[in-house]
């Protein structure tokens, strides 16, 4: 029985970790946005902020993931659920090249520009949300899109406590040294990664300016 | 926008200290007067303190001592958002936003003062008209324009608003040679016609004689004198003098060609 049987005969189990992985990889790249960009913007207006902030998020990044889950389980409410563990362990990953990115990408904004337009009369926040912001999009972006095929490959980890997802497989596969369930795993996690960066490598040349 | 300010000099820099953060002095004590409707050309080699001068009017820069007035007020207890909105500014490669269109650069400050669309999209054809562009160019990116036109847009993106004072950073320097004769020459029939305060940074001595009513002329941080084109021209100040002499011969025929 070749790979491809085996995912076709177990499709629904392949679909549910699937979607699983999706979940956890989903709603970690949400949390690391939300938190990293606005961290990357602390660090590219604040020069105080940002050897704190990308230093702190560079170490994160050094710790191996299986330590890193283990060092958060005794974290009282976030210890309690897989779910939760993985998704703050993935988030905590994925902070790093949203961060940096962010920084590089509003850094990199024309000087020129930016003091035409305070010479101009226009308020920090409009800077930010009218200049800064739209001119470093898609540097922005492919911070995010490193973030997720990342997260992807990382998330097949978070079965090692419990959380689900394509991983399953790959631990079951190692456990009982099959190789087709370690491919049954491996293979929709790599698909899902490369689906992904290309779904937004796409989008990052769009919002590419000029 | 503000026609309610008394007689006076509209910009005046009074006993003007600044200095880097690092201690190091860009400007010792200047004094300087623009009066309204001329243009005052700062004049200087880099380093000489003429863009420093500039930008302590709109105050992206503010003094380490003494005072700026704009309109006879201290600039640093007016607010600076409605103090930038009330001053036209013109930089060197234009500055313009890469990711707007024409239309949306010139419309800025009306669009950010809160103007309605009819009126920012009729200023925006107005504008476009003056600085000698057609109106198809609104819909442009900056990418798509010359540097020429580059330079047009961002002459209409200061006009915008319709302040009473104008600086420009040397606006035409990154320009070829018959371009920026030709945007010198526009320039002065539209300063004829809008008759705005202009503060107009050069190290350019033909730029200044043509385009200037005053010529201030600046070195290492100190005003050196402020001559009409004709008398710098003639001056015996060594350092004025020198630059004429480096600008070479012939020059008296271009003097003041401007000012009538």
């Amino acid at each position: 029985m070749n790979v491809f049987h085996f995912l076709l005969q177990n499709h629904e189990e392949v679909l549910e970790l699937t979607l699983e992985h999706l979940w956890l990889v989903g709603v970690s790249t949400l949390f690391a946005v939300v938190i990293g960009i606005p961290l990357g913007i602390l660090s590219a207006h604040w020069p105080v902020w940002n050897k704190p902030v990308l230093g702190t998020a560079n170490i994160i990044q050094t710790i191996p993931s299986l330590a890193l889950f283990g060092f958060l389980l005794p974290v009282p409410w976030i210890g309690a659920r897989a779910d939760r563990l993985a998704i703050l362990a993935l988030t905590l990953y994925a902070l790093l090249p949203v961060i940096r990115n962010t920084y590089t990408g509003i850094r990199e904004v024309d000087p020129s520009v930016m003091e035409a337009g305070r010479g101009m009369g226009m308020t920090g926040w409009q800077l930010l949300l009218q200049v800064e912001l739209p001119l470093a999009s898609s540097v922005i972006l492919s911070g995010v899109r490193v973030a997720v095929v990342v997260s992807v490959g990382l998330a097949t980890i978070a079965a090692a406590i419990g959380a689900g997802g394509l991983g399953e497989f790959i631990f079951r596969g190692l456990a009982m040294v099959n190789n087709q369930l370690i491919f049954a795993g491996a293979i929709p996690a790599a698909a899902l990664a490369l689906t992904a960066d290309f779904g937004l490598g796409w989008l990052e040349r769009r919002l590419q300016p000029r | 926008m503000e026609p309610d300010f008394p007689n006076g000099p509209v910009i005046q820099f009074r006993d003007v200290v600044y200095t880097l953060p690092n201690g190091q002095p860009l400007l010792h004590g200047l004094n300087l007067k623009v009066e309204r409707g001329e243009t005052l050309i700062l004049l200087g080699r880099s380093g000489s303190g003429k863009t420093t001068t500039l930008k302590l009017i709109n105050r992206l820069l503010t003094p380490s001592a003494g005072e700026v007035r704009v309109k006879g007020a201290n600039t640093q207890a007016s607010d600076v958002i409605r103090l930038r909105r009330s001053i036209g500014y013109v930089i060197q490669d234009a500055g313009l936003f890469p990711h707007f269109t024409v239309e949306r650069n010139i419309g800025l400050v009306p669009r950010i003062e809160g103007w309605q669309e009819e009126r920012i999209h009729a200023r925006v054809e107005e504008l476009l008209q003056m600085v000698g562009l057609d109106s198809q160019m609104a819909s442009r990116y900056p990418h798509q324009l010359s540097g020429g036109q580059r330079q047009r847009v961002g002459v209409a993106r200061a006009l915008a608003a319709d302040p009473a004072i104008l600086l420009m950073d040397e606006p035409f320097g990154a320009l070829d040679a018959i371009t920026r004769d030709q945007l010198q020459r526009e320039f002065l029939l539209l300063q004829r016609r809008l008759n705005k305060t202009v503060v107009f940074v050069t190290h350019d001595l033909h730029e200044a004689l043509l385009l200037g009513s005053r010529i201030a002329l600046m070195e290492a941080g100190r005003l050196v004198t402020v001559l009409s084109p004709q008398d710098f021209l003639r001056s015996s100040d060594p350092i004025a003098a020198a630059y004429v002499r480096a600008f070479g011969e012939g020059l008296g025929s271009v003097a003041n060609r401007g000012t009538s």
